[in-house]
């Protein structure tokens, strides 16, 4: 693979097309442009299915004349192209209606030098299709091997993303970094003689080649929970404690930030609303936002609109510190940024959290389990429902169901409900056993009651 | 105008320089190691998104996204390569990359391309929202902000915005096939937020499809605005849904979206042909209740799911996938029709021309039954009627589905009665499917706004459903309650 291993072309592209935007008259303007070579090889039951390999590349304008903005972007980067993107933007930005708040980020908490995130792993640009080609083998080859009953495969991928990424605005801003990253994935099907198939995937993801899990660990891991659901079914109704592995409360912890955006506080589409140092949790559970974590898929020195990244505390014992602020909606609401505007090319900035973590807590996983008669280990959540404005939760689930302390049999086709802020209450057990999943860190949670629909 | 596919292949060869000579030449490095067939995905795309909110037009966005998708097949596996520098070196050298799945030298036969017509026309649209001015579109969000505002004092926002796109594209195979297309999509989303005595409710709604302005000849903004106003209002007086498992009554239209997770994406081929998806060597087998015919069609006028050619150059077509429960065929892509040596059913779609192909849905329905949709809720003692919902996901290999509903009522003694909050269901296809028991006359197409995604990749879709009565599926609400059943 011939990818550079650092581009300047984003940069240069960025600062071409904000000198054009200059030029035709805007008043504000900032322009982001990303390039990112990305590979990937399939495997599925130890054949090759698929390669691919692509280099992208586009770059995106905001300009704002009197209050009014406009966004737009292009994949096409000849000259006559990014002139016609100007000239739609200053179109767009007369239809649009003067909005006070609109404008770039405040220059004074804009990063100013480029801090060591160790973002970028010198060894990925160098990887050759071989080198992916055997680690999705591998992995694959661990689980098909893990047990007789791994009768058929999804696949597994082995990918590679090398990415630059530059943002220029009209204060004089100017920044640019490069990252990469690289990940593994792969799904398993188990079966037993009465031909019910259940399936499970794994994944790993990192920034470092070497910050991996093994690609053995990832295939076994998989085997391991597609062969623990073999014959679930689906449990009866009833109301019990629930455990949450560390990958479900990992995504707990981002449905808690979701709610802690500053914009849903605007559009008062949050159950967080006017809690802010309100004990909404179990003083058990604190919940950490940091963008600047060494190595992290959620880290980069600056925010999508050049403000510096941060820790911002969501939970601190229970109590809910506040939102999350991009500078937009910072200004409505006379608060400040907090480092967490992310930026495509294609529009403005959103609001979303660096790397999350809930803070390991002291009980170690079994003991977690140990105390309870009859409950639910939550391993499979499914479907989208979780409503941000009322905290109603009702998702699909599987799991493995406890009796007795111990991990009994594996249950599917259930649901589990309850209101969040009444969720989070319910926390009455935190795990040692923090573990990253992506840009996420989470330990085994255990909530003292939940609604378990089943048959 | 929209564009005919010969204005289409005049739009490549004018504006971007991809003639038929380009294309020859590109697909000749694509087979420079002798993969067995290669195709050329080229993608055009204009779109725009005007967002609406605190009463004024708060963000105007236009894009371009260009570029083509090269895929070089050698037995069942792929290469991949796209770059959106459509210059023919850039072109050729990302040939050259998805070549790189084929191991051999030898040099293949030149591919002579032709421009294929065809005559089916899905979408034609005499005014494109793409060019219809700004000042239009900024009016109907301001109606239905207007309308939502005045429906209830309890309306404290409103944010309405309306997404189209137009597509251009152009599919050049080595087989010598070369076929175009125009695939224009819009979209008119409001999201209301009621608030009452502190306690706030929300709802969203909005329809589309492949249509110009011509859309709001029959969809009026205050509608769309007034059902999602609605909705929110409707939330204020809901109580917690009843947990356990219960007869469910689906309204007719957007409920369709069971359809399309319990049997839809498991009747994709590629799922199939790998044994991984629970309907797997199941063809001519009983899946479904004798009561149960559903069909993928693509044909259908304008909607948001219909494609004249598949994304593989396939003619797009009506595709019966369930009759009277018998399972009848999968949804199929190139790879997976050669592996069943069936005829593509015109189901290869991608998100764009950085992804390849794959079989998915186009607009997914069940065909109408006899029974009086009314008679359907009569027949429930206690139960769930459904009619809006969020989402919906699938575990295509244990066959178990999810769909969140966010307008649902409780069924009491054979009437409809409070509403209940958001609350998700869930079942296992095959099992729910056997236990439709009441099919009603009533098919209704959603209004368009569904998208599909898979792997992923994003798709637009439609689905559809008459009022249907399942005996039993399991509600996960927070109110614990024993002991149901349903008269016959």
């Amino acid at each position: 693979m011939a990818a550079t291993t650092f581009s300047t072309e984003p940069l240069e592209l960025a600062a071409r097309i904000l000198a054009m935007a200059e030029a035709a008259g805007a008043e504000q303007a900032d322009a982001v442009a990303v390039t990112s070579t990305n590979a990937s090889t399939t495997v599925r039951l130890q054949k090759l299915e698929k390669v691919s390999e692509s280099t992208a590349r586009s770059v995106g304008l905001r300009v704002i004349l009197g209050g009014r903005q406009a966004t737009v972007s292009t994949s096409d980067v000849s000259d006559a192209a990014l002139d016609e993107a100007v000239r739609t933007a200053m179109e767009l930005a007369q239809i649009s209606e003067h909005d006070p708040f609109a404008g770039l980020a405040d220059p004074g908490m804009q990063a100013r030098s480029e801090p060591q995130l160790a973002l970028f792993d010198e060894q990925i640009p160098e990887l050759d299709g071989d080198h992916r080609l055997g680690q999705a083998l591998a992995c694959e080859q661990s689980a098909l091997d893990a047990d007789a009953r791994i009768s058929n495969s999804g696949g597994a991928t082995f990918s590679t993303s090398v990415s630059s990424f530059a943002l220029v605005d009209t204060n004089g801003f100017s920044g640019t970094y490069a990252d990469t990253s690289a990940s593994m994935w792969v799904e398993v099907m188990a079966q037993e003689d009465d031909g019910q198939m259940r399936n499970a995937g794994w994944s790993t993801s990192e920034r470092s080649l070497h910050r991996l899990d093994d690609a053995a660990d990832v295939g076994r891991e998989a085997a391991a929970r597609a062969l623990r659901q073999l014959g679930a079914a689906k449990a009866t109704t009833c109301e019990v404690p629930v455990v949450w592995e560390p990958r479900m409360a990992a995504g707990l912890a981002g449905i808690v930030s979701g709610a802690a955006s500053g914009e849903a506080l605007y559009r008062r589409a949050t159950f967080l609303a006017e809690r802010e140092q309100e004990e909404i949790a179990s003083p058990l559970l604190t919940i950490v936002d940091d963008g600047r974590l060494s190595g992290r898929l959620g880290s980069r020195p600056f925010d999508g609109e050049g403000v510096v990244t941060r820790r911002n505390a969501l939970i601190e014992s229970g109590v809910f510190q506040g939102f999350l602020f991009d500078s937009y909606n910072a200004r409505r609401l006379d608060a400040a940024s907090t480092g967490s505007a992310w930026r495509s090319v294609g529009g403005l900035p959103q609001i979303g959290s660096g790397n999350l973590s809930i803070e390991a807590g002291e009980t170690s996983p079994e003991r977690i389990i140990a105390d309870i008669e009859d409950g639910l280990y939550l391993t499979t959540l499914m479907g989208f429902g979780v409503n941000y404005t009322t905290g109603d939760f009702s998702r699909g689930a599987a799991g493995i169901w406890i009796r007795n302390g111990e991990l009994a049999e594996p249950v599917q086709e259930i649901n589990v409900s309850g209101n969040l802020l009444e969720m989070l209450g319910r926390i009455d057990a935190v795990g040692s056993d923090a573990q990253w999943f992506g840009a996420t860190s989470a330990p085994t949670l255990r909530m003292s009651r939940m609604t378990v629909s089943g048959a | 105008m929209s564009d005919t596919p010969a204005d289409v292949i005049g739009f490549y060869s004018s504006q971007l320089g991809v003639d038929e000579a380009a294309a020859e030449s590109v697909l000749a490095s694509a087979l420079g190691r002798g993969g067995s067939f290669a195709e050329l995905y080229f993608e055009h795309k204009r779109s725009g998104s005007l967002s609406f909110e605190d009463q004024q037009v708060k963000s105007t966005q236009a894009s371009l996204s260009q570029g083509v998708g090269i895929r070089v097949v050698e037995g069942d596996a792929i290469g991949y390569a796209y770059t959106e520098d459509l210059s023919l070196d850039a072109m050729r050298r990302a040939a050259e990359t998805a070549a790189q799945i084929a191991h051999g030298s030898q040099d293949a036969d030149a591919v002579d391309v032709t421009a294929e017509s065809y005559s089916v026309d899905r979408y034609a649209i005499a005014s494109p929202s793409t060019s219809t001015p700004l000042a239009n579109k900024v009016e109907l969000l301001r109606r239905a902000d207007e309308a939502a505002r005045a429906w209830h004092s309890s309306i404290a926002r409103v944010d309405a915005s309306m997404v189209d796109e137009e597509k251009r594209v152009l599919i050049v195979r080595s087989d010598g096939r070369m076929v175009a297309d125009y695939q224009p999509l819009l979209r008119f989303n409001v999201s209301c937020l009621s608030e009452l005595d502190g306690e706030r409710r929300n709802a969203r709604w909005g329809g589309g499809g492949r249509m110009g302005m011509a859309y709001f000849n029959d969809h009026s903004p205050e509608s769309l605005a007034e059902e999602a106003a609605r909705q929110a209002v409707l939330q204020q007086e809901a109580r917690e849904a009843p947990a356990g498992t219960f007869p469910v009554v689906l309204a007719a239209g957007d409920s369709g979206i069971l359809l399309h997770e319990a049997v839809g994406h498991g009747l994709e081929a590629d799922f199939n042909r790998k044994g991984t998806s629970n309907y797997s060597d199941r063809i001519g087998q009983p899946v479904a209740s004798g009561l149960v015919t559903v069909i993928d069609d693509a044909t259908l006028d304008r909607s948001r799911g219909s494609v004249n050619v598949d994304d593989e150059g396939e003619l797009a077509g009506r595709n019966l996938l369930i009759e009277n429960g018998q399972l009848a065929a999968y949804m199929q892509d190139r790879i997976s029709s050669d592996h069943y040596s069936v005829a593509p059913s015109g189901n290869g779609r991608r998100q764009s021309f950085r992804h390849a192909p794959m079989p998915r849905m186009t607009n997914t329905y069940m065909t109408a039954g006899q029974d009086d949709p009314e008679d359907l809720v009569r027949r429930v003692d206690y139960g769930i009627f459904c009619k809006a919902f969020s989402g919906g996901q699938v575990n295509i290999t244990n066959g178990d589905f999810v769909f969140s509903v966010t307008e649902g009522y409780l069924i009491e003694n054979g009437q409809i009665t409070a509403p209940i909050r958001d609350v998700n269901l869930i079942g296992n296809g095959p099992d729910v499917l056997s236990k439709v028991t009441g099919v009603g006359h009533d098919l209704e197409m959603s209004d368009g706004r569904w998208t599909c995604g898979k792997s992923g990749q994003s798709v637009p879709v439609g689905v559809g459903i008459p009022t249907v009565l399942v005996s039993g599926i399991t509600v996960g609400g927070t109110q614990m309650r024993s002991g149901a059943g349903m008269s016959a």
